[in-house]
């Protein structure tokens, strides 16, 4: 620890603090535009200048170390001083040239509100101006769907142009020109490319980037923040909702530094306008081949009436991949009622099975377990796509140094240079004897990232197989560290394999009770992805008018996840509970309570009354769901029954689970915002295959 | 004045074979491998004693930032680089020892290299001295084929020069933004501390050097500390390469001792101001950035020209190009002129530089009219405060000091000129529009 | 500094001749391994210079493809250096200091001759001849005004002298470069005042004279031509490529 005085008042802080963090453990504020936690130091704002003692210009607290302080004459300790008439006058002088060239147009400035500009002016800046000439007229830019640019406000702070380089990892930022022409562009106004390009819209601080979607759409104040998690994916990204009325205006990063430290993709942010279109408001009957509007009771007797006549062995219930795990419990439990073994959570089809134990189908090492990894095996996986924040993550820690990576699977552009090893189930089995092993071998912590592409075929049990043994002999598994990790994309995936919503005894799968002539009654907790044979009666509960919806007899409107108190678990294993921000459209309701009620009708009541009353008995099953916000480990001994069981893996290559980014549930297939995006996506990669 | 065989620069005006045949007989790569079998410490210790600072404008102790260096050298190389990316305007000395005595500066390297433990030497010249690049790659040449400099050299000690250029940015003269672009991108000062001696070029330690710091360094070496110390006063020792340039009759670059008297460097050499002395007017006695004196008893007319003697004058050596105006000279036009300058090379990078010099630049201009108002100069005056010393490097200090001295020793004339705009004015009648009248 | 933007109309193409090549390939190998990145500006030049004096589109993005950086990298380099030019310039370029040196000396004389014999700034002769911009210090200050056309400098000059210069090249000749008035380089008009002990250069008298000069200070100047186009053998670069003797 150093010894500092920070406005007279003594402090030790770690040497290698910035004298901005000691000013801030000290609790003096200090303004800044540049500075990042997140990015690279650029000091080229000059607004953090603070008076060090001896010296005689002020100097940028967040690029001077407490080391490079040097005691005072006496061997007192180095003294800073953050209220000084130096340090006024550095910041009202720095505040003024920031104003001089900035506009005047805060009234219709999307970053109104909440723009560090706007808020440091008040504090720090003095209340007129002595510019008279012109203000400085600065080209906005295309930089694709999402970020909208006013560039007269820009800055030139280049926390966006370190964010786009070094985060994202997708250099396509820049700053052209120099001198007071300096621009920030992307090359030739192209659209920007990284699946993470909205958070440049948060770090930005000033109203240059703004976003696109949300566009004179609210202003902050108006606005009921609501905190909760994301489902676009399995890691269940720290959120907040932002909601008028009803309706979700936006939806923006929270921070958790456990899971997606302050950045979210852009399809969690994105995907807003996908929440209010295309939305199921009401109960519908299938009538002579066409769906009509019915009322629940009607729906629920039309369903007593089929349920009644037909087999418990030809009824059966699939999970989708944005079910929360209360629903899937109640849906268990009245299939259970049902007498019904037919229950799957894999619409994908794929090999997980809480038999082996749940440390087969977990990111066991946890996401920040990627930053104590030191090397790396990604097995049939796109973790750009797959879990963008994640693969950022990846990229944080290579860019830290002394990380291989190796790839098995399709070769993608993922943020980083990595070993190809080879695209499919041989090189996995062969991979103790390439290599790229010694690497993974002579790491002290290695991780093996197993995609859910990887489980998604017919062979997936033998390809897990093949994963948890190359875990095992290649060191990943041992005391201490357990660095087999599988990646899911769905986020109701782990929730619904931990309540053990899987074929029971003689049960079907997913694939075989969507094949002809199974099933004659299907239950659809929105299940979108796979598509039932004809032949069965379907009941689909869920959200949006999506695949789903059109196979369906009765369709009974549930919740989104804004909508909802819902617990998820994530690819970790991390319990999380998301929490109400809007209610369901019309007549939607929770889809917990859809099923509580439709329970009545079918005459096998559960019983819960309230979502209290279903938590406590989801609790007593399984009581790890109990701990919100924690991981319960997975005992490492499943990975090596898994690795016994062996199996023929076939030789097709592996692909990812995610082949749209943009597109992967009928949330995002209802947006708007999320087409353009994936037909901006889908030009470059044409126009990339052109050249 | 400084007697011939006292100057460095033999061949200042080209008037002899540049090539390595023509600085041997004039003295050059005589006796090196003695020099550097001396050892490190000794090379370090005998510039330090000589009181060289460096050339280049800054004025620090050259065997000083020399012995930043760190001692123990780890696997991975550290290097030197040699600025001469001459940019600073009034200045044109470095061009002369470039493209005349190339091989002063290319012995200069290997004795400095070898002091710091460095194999590697960089020499970043400017783009547009494309003759001169061509000139001293060719010198370079010379040294390698003559086995100097390279590997297994007859010095024994290992040495590349490698030169590299630049393509038009002044701020390239700062060292560290000349890093930046000697890696390849955009010439942004770089955040000090961590300064180059530990983390320079490529993040490896690295000392930066003026060139005509460095060209002096054989001769210092081989003349010993005591001769060069001997030239000048203390603490500001030696020769040094001065650029008359300006209202002067017969404008030149000529090598004197440190601290010759700026009326007898400019009498003797540059022919006398134009008019005579007392038509003097100002002189800018270091390169732009430097603020300007005022003509004067007590101001040129006492100047001595080191880096001390500047400072009494509140002004600086800086690059020693001496800048003449003579009475005829728009004065504040002139500096708005060089306020231009640096709104044109401000690399942007941080604010108070970016918005300041822009801002300095149209006022001025319309101060050189007189359209302006007389608060506006104070107003002036405060925004060179808030820009000198609130940046990562020296550019805004130096866009700030010439305009702070324009303001400091000719306020009377801008108040004219604003007067004079106004009056001028007010017969054209703006200032009074005859509105009352039409409306009668 | 203005807004720097690349040129509306551009070629379809470009591709580095095999020798520019070759040589850019010579470059990125003096930098350290990993660090070809520092050849960028050495070779966006060369693409310059094979171009007739502009940095076209595909040449920026040829350089970012030859160094394996992200095109909005080099387009931040291309930008920032006003030595690249980013629309076509005349074939004889003249680039006019300004700067205040220069100014003091009559530089702004030198403008009205540019306006009137070429044009305005920035804009090409429509024979495609002349183009020329003001710039900021060139360093030549002592013999000031001075301009730079293509590669030399063409110093202490006046109007009479700078509109000779222009029709002399308009007319296919070559005006020697350096000052135009006078004087030996950067000496004082009328002789140096100083190193004229003859006693220095006295070795063995070789060298000593102008004119015996074994290296001439116009050799390896060839005006108006390119900057690596030399009639004075090219030096060959201090680290080549692996096979220079040196580098082992």
């Amino acid at each position: 620890m150093t010894r500092l005085i920070v406005d007279s008042k003594e402090i030790d802080v770690p040497p290698e603090y910035t004298l901005l963090q000691a000013c801030e453990a000290a609790g003096a504020e200090i303004p800044r535009f540049c500075f990042h936690e997140r990015l690279s130091i650029a000091g080229n704002c000059r607004m953090c200048l603070v008076e060090l003692v001896g010296s005689p210009k002020p100097v940028a607290s967040c690029a001077w170390g407490v080391r490079d302080c040097r005691p005072g004459p006496k061997g007192e300790p180095p003294e800073v001083r953050t209220r000084s008439p130096m340090v006024r006058k550095a910041r009202e002088g720095v505040m003024e040239f920031l104003l001089i060239n900035h506009p005047l147009d805060c009234p219709i400035c999307d970053q109104g509100g909440e723009c560090d500009l706007q808020d440091q002016s008040m504090a720090y800046g003095i209340d007129s101006t002595r510019f008279i000439e012109n203000k400085r007229a600065v080209e906005d830019k295309y930089l694709g769907p999402l970020v909208k640019t006013s560039m007269n406000r820009c800055i030139q702070c280049t926390r966006c142009v370190r964010f786009a380089t070094e985060v994202a990892g997708v250099p396509e930022l820049g700053a052209t020109g120099r001198g007071e022409d300096m621009e920030i562009t992307t090359y030739l106004e192209t659209a920007m490319r990284s699946e993470l390009q909205g958070n440049v819209v948060d770090i930005c601080p000033v109203g240059a980037l703004t976003s696109k979607p949300y566009a004179f759409a609210a202003r902050p104040w108006e606005l009921n923040k609501t905190e909760t998690i994301d489902v676009m994916d399995a890691l269940g990204c720290a959120i907040r909702v932002d909601t008028r009325g009803r309706e979700v205006m936006r939806i923006l990063p929270r921070v958790n530094e456990d899971i997606n430290e302050e950045w979210i993709s852009d399809k969690t942010r994105h995907v807003v306008d996908g929440l209010r279109t295309q939305r199921l408001d009401q109960p519908y009957l299938r009538d002579n081949g066409r769906l009509r509007l019915a009322s629940w009771s009607e729906a629920f007797h039309a369903i007593a009436a089929k349920v009644a006549k037909t087999s418990p062995k030809r009824i059966g219930a699939i999970v989708g991949d944005l079910a929360a795990v209360e629903e899937i419990f109640a849906l268990k439990d009245l299939m259970t009622r049902l007498q019904v073994a037919n229950l799957d959570c894999r619409q994908d089809g794929s090999s997980f099975d809480p038999a082996w134990g749940r440390a087969t189908y977990l990111f066991n090492a946890g996401i920040p377990g990627i930053d104590a990894a030191d090397a790396l095996l990604i097995v049939g996986s796109n973790p750009r796509k797959e879990a963008a924040i994640l693969n950022a993550r990846i990229r944080k820690r290579w860019r830290a140094g002394k990380f291989p990576i190796g790839v098995i699977g399709p070769k993608a552009e993922l943020t980083y240079p990595y070993d190809y090893l080879g695209a499919g189930p041989e090189t996995l089995a062969a991979i103790t004897r390439h290599s790229f092993a010694d690497a993974l071998r002579k790491a002290e912590r290695p991780m093996v990232i197993v995609g859910a592409g990887a489980f998604a075929r017919g062979d997936g049990a033998a390809v897990a197989s093949l994963a948890a043994k190359a875990a095992l002999e290649l060191g990943a598994v041992k005391e201490g560290w357990n660095g087999y990790c599988v990646l899911h994309s769905a986020a109701a995936r782990v929730g619904a394999l931990d309540v053990g919503f899987v074929p029971g005894s003689g049960g079907l799968t997913a694939r075989q009770m969507a094949a002809y002539g199974t099933l004659d009654l299907a239950f659809l907790l929105g299940v979108d992805e796979i598509e039932i044979a004809p032949g069965a009666f379907v009941i689909y509960i869920g959200t949006h008018g999506d695949r789903g919806a059109s196979r369906a007899d009765v369709i009974l409107p549930g919740a989104a996840y804004p909508e909802k108190s819902a617990i998820y678990v994530n690819t970790e294993g991390r319990v999380q509970m998301a929490t109400r921000a809007s209610f369901p459209p019309g007549d939607a309701r929770e889809d917990w309570a859809i099923l509580r009620a439709l329970s009545d009708v079918l005459k096998h009541r559960l019983p819960y009354d309230s979502l209290r009353a279903l938590r406590q008995e989801l609790f007593k099953s399984y009581p790890h769901l109990m701990r919100i916000g924690e991981i319960t480990p997975a005992d490492p001994a499943g990975i090596r029954k898994l690795a016994a069981l062996d199996g023929n893996a076939e030789k097709a290559p592996f692909t990812s689970i995610v082949d749209d980014f943009y597109l992967t549930n009928p949330i995002t297939r209802a947006s708007a915002v999320m087409a353009e995006c994936s037909v901006v996506a889908q030009g470059r990669a044409a126009a990339t295959a052109a050249e | 004045m400084l007697a011939d065989k006292d100057r460095i620069f033999k061949n200042l005006y080209g008037q002899h074979d540049w090539g390595l045949e023509g600085a041997r007989q004039r003295g050059a790569w005589d006796g090196t491998k003695e020099i550097l079998a001396r050892g490190r410490d000794a090379i370090i210790n005998e510039v330090k004693a000589s009181g060289q600072r460096g050339r280049g404008g800054a004025g620090f102790a050259t065997g000083l930032k020399w012995s930043f260096m760190p001692k123990q050298s780890d696997d991975r190389p550290h290097y030197l680089v040699i600025n001469a990316d001459e940019s600073e305007p009034g200045t044109c000395k470095d061009r002369e020892a470039m493209r005349h005595d190339p091989h002063l500066l290319i012995e200069g390297c290997l004795i400095a290299g070898c002091a710091m433990a460095v194999n590697t030497c960089y020499i970043y010249i400017r783009g547009e001295f494309i003759r001169e690049r061509e000139r001293l790659e060719a010198a370079i040449q010379q040294a390698y084929d003559a086995k100097l400099i390279g590997k297994n050299n007859i010095h024994g000690w290992d040495f590349d020069i490698i030169l590299h250029h630049g393509a038009g940015a002044y701020i390239c003269g700062e060292e560290t933004a000349l890093l930046e672009s000697l890696e390849g991108k955009k010439g942004l000062p770089r955040l000090k501390p961590p300064f180059p001696a530990n983390m320079g070029l490529y993040g490896r330690p690295t000392t930066v050097n003026n060139v005509e710091t460095i060209a002096q360094v054989p001769d210092i070496m081989r003349r010993g500390a005591a001769w060069f110390a001997g030239i000048g006063r203390a603490n500001n020792t030696g020769t040094k390469l001065y650029c008359i340039s300006g209202h002067v009759e017969r404008p030149c670059n000529v090598e004197e001792t440190m601290g010759i008297p700026l009326r007898e460097l400019i009498e003797r050499h540059a022919g006398g101001v134009r008019g005579g002395w007392n038509n003097l007017m100002a002189v800018i006695p270091g390169g732009s950035s430097m603020p300007l004196i005022p003509a004067g008893p007590d101001q040129t007319d006492t100047l001595l020209m080191d880096f001390d003697g500047c400072r009494e004058k509140k002004s600086a050596l800086g690059t020693a190009a001496v800048i003449v105006m003579d009475k005829s000279t728009d004065i504040v036009r002139a500096m708005a002129r060089i306020s231009y300058f640096y709104k044109h090379e401000t690399c942007g990078q941080c604010t108070p530089c970016r918005e300041g010099m822009g801002w300095m630049w149209r006022v001025l201009t319309r101060m050189a009219e007189g359209r302006a108002h007389k608060n506006e100069i104070d107003t002036l005056w405060d925004v060179t405060t808030q820009i000198e010393g609130h940046t990562i490097c020296a550019f805004g200090d130096g866009a700030a000091w010439p305009v702070q001295g324009l303001l400091r020793h000719f306020r009377p004339e801008i108040e004219r000129r604003i007067d004079q705009y106004t009056a001028n004015a007010d017969k054209a009648g703006a200032l009074n529009p005859p509105v009352a009248q039409a409306a009668e | 500094m203005s807004v720097r933007r690349l040129a509306e109309k551009q070629p379809a193409s470009f591709a580095f001749t095999p020798a520019n090549l070759a040589w850019a390939k010579a470059q990125i190998a003096k930098y350290p391994e990993g660090r070809q990145q520092s050849a960028v500006i050495p070779i966006l030049w060369r693409a310059q210079e094979q171009c007739g004096g502009w940095l076209p589109q595909k040449a920026i993005e040829a350089t970012a493809e030859l160094l394996g950086m992200a095109k909005i990298r080099v387009l931040e380099v291309a930008t920032f250096y006003t030595m690249f030019n980013l629309a076509p310039v005349g074939r004889f370029h003249v680039q006019l200091c300004g700067t205040t040196p220069c100014m003091l000396r009559g530089a702004d004389d030198l403008k009205k001759v540019c306006r009137r014999m070429i044009g305005e700034e920035n804009e090409v002769t429509a024979d495609g001849t002349f183009s020329w911009i003001e710039v900021e210090c060139l360093g030549a200050c002592v013999n000031a005004p001075m301009a730079q056309i293509n590669a030399d400098y063409y110093e202490d000059l006046t109007p009479d002298i700078l509109t000779r210069i222009i029709n002399d090249f308009s007319l296919g000749k070559t005006p020697n470069p350096g000052p135009q008035i006078d004087r030996i380089n950067s000496a004082p008009i009328g002789g140096p005042t100083t190193l004229t002990d003859p006693s220095l250069f006295a070795a063995n008298g070789k060298g000593a004279e102008r004119g015996t000069v074994s290296h001439p200070d116009n050799d390896a100047k060839k005006p108006g031509e390119a900057a690596n186009l030399r009639d004075a053998p090219m030096p060959k670069a201090p680290e080549g490529d692996v096979t220079d003797p040196r580098r082992k």
